[in-house]
């Protein structure tokens, strides 16, 4: 049985397939609209995140199927001390696919080594979020064309942005992509990353600011700096301000410099930047649902040509 | 120099840096063993000034040691038979070492999923690095700490 932890668990070539999935989703949704019937995806999510189980509930609807699950870990089992090995066990006798959101790391091995159905990672702490990351890559597939040769900016909090981790991992196994890293030194990008990029000998930078690089960049991916992650409010307010997208800077940046987002943002792209047609991070959320259900197919072993 | 009675088959572990045997005891359930067992400590070492021996009267093979390898690289393993040493043992990393050492990064799963095995997996053989197979924590081979048990 197939199940998503990290992005890495599809090669190459099948993520090429599940993009052109995707795509084709994008173009010909009644096609799929009854590939699903009859089945339901539980979402289990021990941490609120509203966006992504509402995405993949919508993925599964879209497809003719239900959804059903929990929000937050207080209305589930896991409240009475249920651990995950038992919740999927149980949840394996209801549903087709999980898709699991977890504050621990690891938690969704976990439940895919105890499962008898298709296991989707929607979050493991600070571990891995592959759906995001497919989506950050469908994106960037639907409005460059390609997922090759091009300079990507990465900009904000750089040490502990999980997405970040994620996409760079995952861009790696692509041909020609430079990665220009953008944050305070305090938000770094960790060496194991620069490593990993040293021994597969592909090229990056280092810089600090914004304006020095954005002429240069193909692609901006921006992130958040995460309140959460600091000990001192001082230090939380002084780095979250360090990046704040404005007109000026799109101004100097490349006419095709695509701006993508994880979502939610705080003030590091000033909504002005919402009317630029580069303004790219509310079609993610959009290519996150054909990407959901593209892979609910996949992973569902459902090819609706021969259906 | 010490003198402990020689054993007839088992095995020597030398070598062990000085204060490290009795974790490396445990880390070999010995203590849930009826083996015979010496524990020589702060013995002087020509190599390491001061240093700590084990020795095990048991069968040589009824040992996991290549989990050593991983704890403390430095270790010697003779393997006594007959009253002699009759091999030098060459510990390998093993690729993956389960249910002996504990993850302790707090984010982890298994810090609150108790009946989970804690699995770590060789990430890299140069380096002698293992990670957790959930959280990817990582460790180092011969930085051996309680905190793993
Ligand atoms: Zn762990």
């Amino acid at each position: 049985m197939r199940h998503l932890l990290s992005p890495l668990d599809f090669s190459v070539q099948e993520l090429e397939d599940l993009f052109d999935l995707a795509a084709d989703i994008e173009k010909n949704p009644g096609k799929y609209a009854h590939a699903c019937d009859g089945l339901k995806i539980a979402t289990l999510f021990y941490e609120p995140s509203t966006r992504t189980r509402l995405s993949f509930e919508a993925a599964m609807m879209n497809l003719g199927g239900k959804a059903l699950g929990f929000a937050s870990a207080d209305s589930s089992s896991a409240a009475k001390g249920e651990s995950v090995a038992d919740t999927i066990r149980v949840i394996s006798c209801f549903a087709d696919i999980a898709a699991i959101r977890h504050s621990k790391e690891g938690a969704a091995l976990v439940a895919s080594r105890f499962s008898s159905i298709p296991v989707i990672n929607a979050g493991d702490g600070g571990h891995e979020h592959p759906t995001q990351t497919l989506l950050d890559m469908m994106t960037i597939r639907t409005l460059k064309g390609r997922l090759d040769h091009f300079t990507i900016g990465i900009c904000g909090d750089l040490k502990f942005g999980r997405t970040v981790h994620s996409l760079v991992n995952a861009m790696s196994r692509y041909e020609g992509v430079h990665f220009v890293f953008i944050s305070p030194p305090e938000l770094r990008v960790p060496d194991y990353i620069t490593e990993m990029l040293d021994e597969k000998g592909l090229s990056y930078e280092e810089k600090i600011s914004l304006d020095e690089a954005i002429s240069g960049l193909d692609l901006l991916y921006m992130t958040r700096v995460q309140r959460e992650r600091f000990f001192n409010e001082e230090d939380y307010v002084r780095l979250k301000n360090f990046y704040v997208l404005t007109p000026k800077l799109m101004s100097m940046a490349k006419e095709d410099m695509y701006v993508l987002h994880p979502l939610p943002r705080v003030n590091e792209i000033s909504v002005e930047i919402d009317k630029d047609p580069r303004a790219a991070y509310f079609r993610q959320v959009q290519y996150g649902v054909y990407v959901r259900m593209a892979l609910i197919l996949t992973l569902l072993g459902i090819d609706v040509d021969s259906l | 120099m010490l003198n402990v009675g020689k054993i007839e088959e088992g095995i020597v572990l030398d070598h062990i840096e000085a204060g490290k045997a009795m974790l490396i005891y445990h880390y070999l359930k010995l203590d849930r063993t009826e083996y015979p067992v010496a524990i020589i400590k702060n013995a002087r070492s020509e190599a390491m000034t001061r240093k700590d021996i084990l020795k095990v009267e048991c069968d040589p093979d009824s040992l996991n040691l290549d989990v050593i390898a991983f704890m403390a690289p430095s270790v010697t393993v003779n393997v006594i038979k007959g009253g002699e040493i009759v091999e030098k043992r060459q510990l390998h990393l093993p690729e993956e070492i389960t249910g002996v050492l504990k993850c302790h990064n707090p984010r982890c799963i298994t810090s609150i999923e108790q009946e989970l095995p804690h699995i770590f997996y060789l990430s890299d053989h140069t380096r002698q690095i293992y990670r957790c197979r959930y959280c990817e924590e990582r460790y180092t081979a011969g930085v051996l700490e309680k905190r793993y048990r």
